[in-house]
Formats: C-alpha cells, structure tokens, sequence
C-alpha cells in the first residue's frame, strides 16, 4: 500500500519535471514550467517524508529549514551573478550525491556485507567520484567567476598537466574497482575516503587551467555531471526518480554543453584541457596598428541617421553593469523610428544565456533578442553595429585566419555593418588575448571608455541634442 | 541483516529495468531540451537544478531513517545541500522568467 502510494507519486512527480522543462520551450509558457517543478517536487519531498522507514523528523526539519535559509538569499543575488550561483548549486547538488553514496557505503557494510553487491559498488563508486569532483570542481569555477583573490582567474597551466591529472583520475578508478572487487574486505573502509579526496583533488585541477571564456562551456559541463551524480544515487537507493530526474538535468547540461562547443568551434576535450588562454601569449602582432577613436557627438550622430541599429553586447557590459543604459540608448533610438536588435552570440558572457537575463532584467522585450544565426543574414543591410564590451565573438579572425586560436568559430558578423562602433574600456586586447582586427577596420570607431559612461554620454546627447541639427 | 518495513515491502531492486528508465528518460530529455528557447538557457540551468536536487528524497531516508548518527549526519548535509538548491533554483529561475516580456508597458516600440 504505502509502497504504491510513493511510487505513485513518484510517478507523476516524473511526469510534472518533464511538463516542467517541456513548458521552457517559449517564455510565455516558461512560469508555469516553474510551478509544475515546485509542485512534482512537493509532491516526491512528502511522499518521501511520509515513508514508515524516517522516524526521526527533528534533523530533517533542521536541515530543510536551514536549506530554506541559505537558499533565499541566494536566489535574490543581481542577475550579473548568476553563473556564479549556478556553479554553487553544482558544487551542492555534487556534494549531496557524493555524501549520501559515502553513508549508504558505511551503512551498508556495518549491516553486512551481503548488501554491498558489485552492482551497487559499482553505482557507489561512480557517484561519490562524479559527485565529489563536481563538489570541488564548481566550488573552483564559483571561486574563479565571483574572482575570488586567491584563486587564480588565468588558466594555471604546468607541464605534464594533463598527465598529472589522468594519472590522479586513473589511481581514484583503479581504488575504486578495488573496493567493487572487495567491498567488504577489513581494508575497504579505510581505503574508500582515499577515493574521495582523489575526487576532490581531481575536480580542483580539472578547473585550474580554465579561463573566463570557457566558463560557459564548463557550467554546462558540470550540470551534466551533477545529474550524472543524481542519476548513479537513484541506481544506488534503487529509486526511479532519481534516475529520471538526475537524466533530465545530465541531458540538459549534455546539450548546453555541445551548443556552448560548437559557439566556438572546439571540441569538448579541448575545452577541458587545452588551456585556451596560454596559446596566444607566444603571438606578439607584428606591425603596430592603430585605432581610430570617435568622440560621443560623431558617434550620436551617426546613431540618428541609421534605420537598423545592431547591438552586440558581451561580457564586458555584465561587467559594467551597462545593460540599463543600452535600454535607455534602445529608447532612444526607438523613439526616432530606428529599428534597434540585439545580436546575440551564444558564449557572450559567463554561461549559457547569461545576455538575454540581463537584457530582459533591463526591460527590453526578448522579441528584440536575435540569435547569432538569424541577425547574421541583416547585417548587411546594418547601418551601426554597436559593440557593448563584446570581443572575440565579432573577431574576423575567426573566419579569415587560419592560425588564430578561434579560428572556424561562428561569430556575429558585424564587420560587414556600414558602420561599427566599439565601446572598449581598454586598449588592450580581450580576455582570449587575440588582437581583434574588427577594431582596425576602415569602417570601425572606437569609443573608449567603461561601457556604462560611455553608454550614459550617449544618451545624454541623444535626449538633449534631438533639438540639434 | 534485519530488514526495515519498507524494504520488506519493496521488489528487489531491478537493474535493468533502472537501466531502461535511465536510458528513456535521458531521451526524453533530450528531446524536451533541445526545443527549449535559447533565450532561456540560464533559466533553464538554474531549473534543471532545482529538479536534479531531487537527491532530496534520497537524503531525507537516509537523515530520517533508524541509522547510526554518523550516518544520519551525512545524509542531514546532503539534505541541506539539496533543499538549498530547490529553494533558490526554483526563485531564481521564476524572478528571472518574470523579467522575459514581449512588450513594454507604454506602447512604444512594438515588436517588429
């Protein structure tokens, strides 16, 4: 009876997660994605929570609600910060699976070793891996993206890392397949935390050499491992909304994942581990170039007299917290009858999405989100691409040179705009260290500056000089 | 090994039929994901991981359950780390949602 009454709802707790994801198809439907979740989730905490075997309430009640406290706060951080929350909650969702694989291990071998079966050795060993090296790896990515001082926001590179690292992971399998071997031996409770320091140092070294940059791709791989890690606790508790639950977040970070690799051309492994910032420190540009820098009135009037503006923001206006006057510069475009889109590139920023959250935090309505594929094909007809703290994603370099680190990556073309503007707050070159040839075009103004100044001055000389002529 | 009351009720645990959900639902997902926009793939992180803190259930057997207190112990961590993760993934991801509108209040620049 009771048996069938929680799997019942497990059911169709099942049933909500999948109306749930299926309903973040379109932004008009995505809320009530939000309200299927909460309610599949009500529904699996009481079914479980109404179990004969929990018997003691006082720990739960004190852990949910010290779960409650944390978790508020949290979901009230600026949207600026929300890759940092993101990989926070991977590093949770990593620690919660590698701990209770961890107890179940303990309790099952002081019960006796009959219930520690290779099948569940092996659903146990490959949760508290995957689990403790997502904890310590989102934990490193949290640090980098909220640039913590004392964890290096470069890529940290040394030789034979790769080697170092494979070897550390090869030593935590082969301990593991040890246990799985002999999960009950006298030795096995001393050796299994060996596994899991492995795991965590392993998940500390996978970061290490990840730049800025990759941090998209590296989100997306790390939710896939945390629902990797709930799936192998759902194999591990032998409960079938876990396996599907954990399934559905592990295909959502797979996906993200691809689409965040093929945004650059490059192939997972070399995400993981070819330490993309180091490559262009070799390459010194030979001849020197110059920028030719416009002043806030040339370039207010050349905004006037377009008809389709093409804003391509990036990390740097997350940075600036500019996204609240590129609405106000939208506005002001909008009111003199110009078309305004925003190009967006699907890397630009910290993760996936990370441009259209903000953008829609600043009010601007997602109809006017373009998707780097659809706006390339207007870019010709685009009078002034404005480029709001964007880099790499507009290097032309991407598809001229063969030698260049991202080379063959998709960019946003907006070298074939009549005219481009580029906010820089620096002369120096972007995150990926590549000079960006965009920015020594012919048709190219350079507005240096911090993009929210710069954005503010524009503005200003919009709404007062409309009167000018 | 004395067997709890739910254990008694419960089959024994099926390996291929888990196997068989896994491998379906990770379709399934696969196939719901792909058409999610991409307007709303930091969104659709931060649900994914309120639904993956699903690890809830597990741990509430494990905090709640007639266990040595060591063990109870990890499992009220977990617990926490699961039910932080459902709180703030499901507020953040709807505080988000909230901000995705078509249009702005007074009537300028419709969609074009």
């Amino acid at each position: 009876m009771s048996y069938g009454f929680v799997q019942l709802s497990y059911i169709i707790a099942t049933a909500l997660f999948v109306l749930a994801l299926h309903w973040m198809n379109a932004p008009a439907t995505a809320r009530r994605g939000v309200f299927a979740g909460v309610a599949g989730m009500t529904l699996a905490v009481a079914a479980t929570w109404a179990e004969p075997v929990v018997v003691h309430h006082g720990w739960i009640i004190i852990a949910l609600l010290a779960g409650v406290a944390v978790g508020v706060p949290l979901s009230l951080v600026p949207l600026t910060a929300v890759p940092q929350r993101t990989a926070l909650s991977h590093a949770f969702g990593g620690l919660a699976a590698g701990l209770v694989g961890t107890a179940k291990y303990y309790l099952w071998f002081g019960e006796g070793p009959e219930n520690l079966t290779a099948y569940r050795m092996v659903a146990i060993i490959v949760e508290i891996i995957l689990g403790f090296l997502t904890f310590t790896g989102s934990l490193m990515a949290t640090g980098k993206l909220q640039e913590v001082k004392w964890i290096p926001q470069r890529p940290v590179t040394y030789p034979l890392q790769n080697v170092t690292n494979f070897a550390l992971l090869a030593i935590a399998v082969v301990t593991g397949v040890a246990l799985i071997l002999h999960p009950a031996a006298a030795w096995a409770p001393a050796v299994f935390p060996v596994i899991i320091v492995l795991a965590l140092v392993f998940g500390v070294l996978l970061i290490l050499p990840i730049g800025g940059a990759d941090m998209p791709t590296v989100i997306a791989i790390l939710n896939a491992y945390a629902g990797l890690s709930a799936v192998a606790m759902g194999f591990v508790l032998d409960n079938k909304l876990l396996i599907t639950a954990g399934a559905l977040d592990g295909s959502s970070g797979l996906i993200l994942a691809i689409i965040m690799c093929k945004a650059m051309n490059r192939s997972f492994a070399n995400v993981l581990f070819g330490a993309f910032g180091q490559v262009q420190q070799a390459k010194a540009s030979g001849e020197e170039k110059v920028y030719k820098a416009e002043t806030i009135e040339g370039a207010a009037q050349v905004l006037e007299q377009a008809n389709l503006v093409v804003i391509i923001p990036g990390y740097g206006m997350a940075v600036a917290q500019a996204q609240h006057k590129v609405r106000e510069l939208y506005d002001q475009l909008k009111k003199r009858g110009i078309t305004v889109k925003f190009a967006i590139h699907p890397v630009a920023g910290r993760m996936p999405g990370h441009m259209n959250v903000l953008l829609a935090e600043a009010d601007i309505p997602y109809t006017d989100l373009v998707e780097m594929d659809e706006i390339n094909s207007d870019m010709p007809q685009c009078d002034v691409a404005l480029v709001v703290g964007a880099n790499d994603v507009v290097n032309p370099a991407a598809r001229t040179e063969k030698t260049s680190p991202i080379y063959g990556m998709p960019i946003i073309d907006a070298d074939r705009a009549r005219t481009v503007f580029a906010i820089k707050r620096s002369k120096n070159p972007g995150f990926a260290g590549i000079d960006n040839e965009l920015y020594f075009s012919d048709k190219t103004w350079m507005l240096f500056g911090d993009a929210k100044n710069v954005l503010g001055e524009l503005v200003k000389q919009l709404s007062g000089g409309s009167g000018m002529h | 090994m004395i067997p709890t009351e739910a254990a008694a009720a419960a089959p024994p645990p099926d390996i291929w039929s888990q196997l068989y959900v896994f491998v379906l639902a990770s379709f399934i997902g696969l196939g719901v994901i792909r058409r999610v926009s991409r307007l709303l793939h930091t969104p659709l992180m931060s649900i994914t991981n309120a639904i993956s803190a699903i690890a809830v259930v597990g741990s509430i057997i494990v905090t709640g359950s007639d266990y040595p207190p060591g063990i109870r112990l990890l499992g009220a961590v977990a617990l926490f780390a699961s039910m932080t993760n459902i709180v703030s993934g499901f507020l953040i991801t709807d505080r988000m949602l909230k901000m995705f509108k078509t249009d702005r209040k007074p009537g300028e620049g419709g969609p074009s």
